[in-house]
């Protein structure tokens, strides 16, 4: 298994989608190539670093907004009517 | 069952209380995915507000198959891009933007990282490199990284969401998470030897 031949079943190899076959051959390229080996360990951390941590924050006080805004748009509609309309 | 079921069984007896649940269990990502896919926080603000009111009239054409926040996912994701296209009304946005080589993409940075990297920065300041860096990847790896790796959804949800074909989000998450690992090196690597504060 070449390196580009490697990339291209990383996702799979993430999912656990892989034919058992597949996935020994995958396995065994990564024990034997080093620069194969970080990239699938820095691109896992890289997926959890983006899931673990808050990119975007919203304030309370934003939130607060939001919510009142749209209780306040809800306000004397009835929930799911819109195939009435 | 699911206790967003029950949330929703009472909002169409008419309980708004159960709506202002559902609103505040769900705003943090409802207001997460569309910053992601807009890039704009007016943006991001409205599409909280239409995406909920949307949910609300539409209730019943829920029908409980899948989860309400998958569904209600599929309703800011498709207010985000109907923005993102009327912002760039100009010219006409399409998920292919961006993406159309198909020449994968070849890693260059083979350092390791420390094994918590994360740890060396500040929450804002680590938050601010993650933003910037996402920022930089075109839309339309942005939109199937963050539905399939930070929201969690699967590689078919993710393609049903965004009009791709399920090999158009596996191509794209790959060159997406490759690139995001590439730039992200960079940080993690220079804080690795750089002096304390």
């Amino acid at each position: 298994m070449t390196c580009k031949e490697f990339l291209a079943q990383l996702t799979d190899y993430f999912d656990g989608k892989l034919a058992a076959d597949l996935e020994a051959e995958v396995r065994t390229h990564m024990g034997k190539c080093g620069h194969c080996e970080v990239v699938v360990n820095t691109t896992r951390k890289t997926i959890e670093v983006y899931r673990n941590n808050e990119v975007y924050e919203i304030s309370p006080s934003l939130r607060e907004r939001l919510c009142a805004a749209i209780m306040s748009k809800c306000k004397g509609k009835k929930p799911g009517c819109s195939s009435e309309e | 069952m699911h206790p967003d079921v029950a949330l929703v069984a009472r909002v169409r007896d008419g309980d708004t209380h159960a709506f202002e649940q559902l609103v505040r269990q769900y705003d943090r990502q409802v207001f997460r995915i569309a910053q992601h896919i807009t890039q704009n926080r007016e943006d991001a603000e409205d599409i909280v507000q239409d995406a909920f009111l949307k949910a609300y009239e539409k209730l019943d054409q829920f029908q409980g198959n899948s989860k309400f926040s998958t569904w209600l996912i599929r309703i800011a994701v498709n207010e985000s891009l109907m923005r993102l296209r009327k912002r760039k009304n100009a010219r006409t946005v399409s998920m292919d933007e961006d993406v159309q080589t198909d020449e994968g993409f070849i890693p260059r940075d083979f350092a390791d990282w420390s094994p918590n990297p994360e740890q060396q920065f500040g929450q804002s300041e680590l938050a601010d490199i993650l933003r910037k860096t996402i920022q930089g990847l075109p839309e339309g790896f942005r939109s199937v990284f963050v539905l399939r790796d930070v929201e969690n959804l699967s590689t078919e949800e993710t393609a049903e969401m965004l009009g791709l074909s399920v090999p158009a989000v596996k191509s794209r998450l790959l060159r997406a998470r490759l690139q995001l690992r590439e730039r992200l090196s960079r940080h993690f690597k220079q804080a690795k030897g750089a002096p304390e504060k």
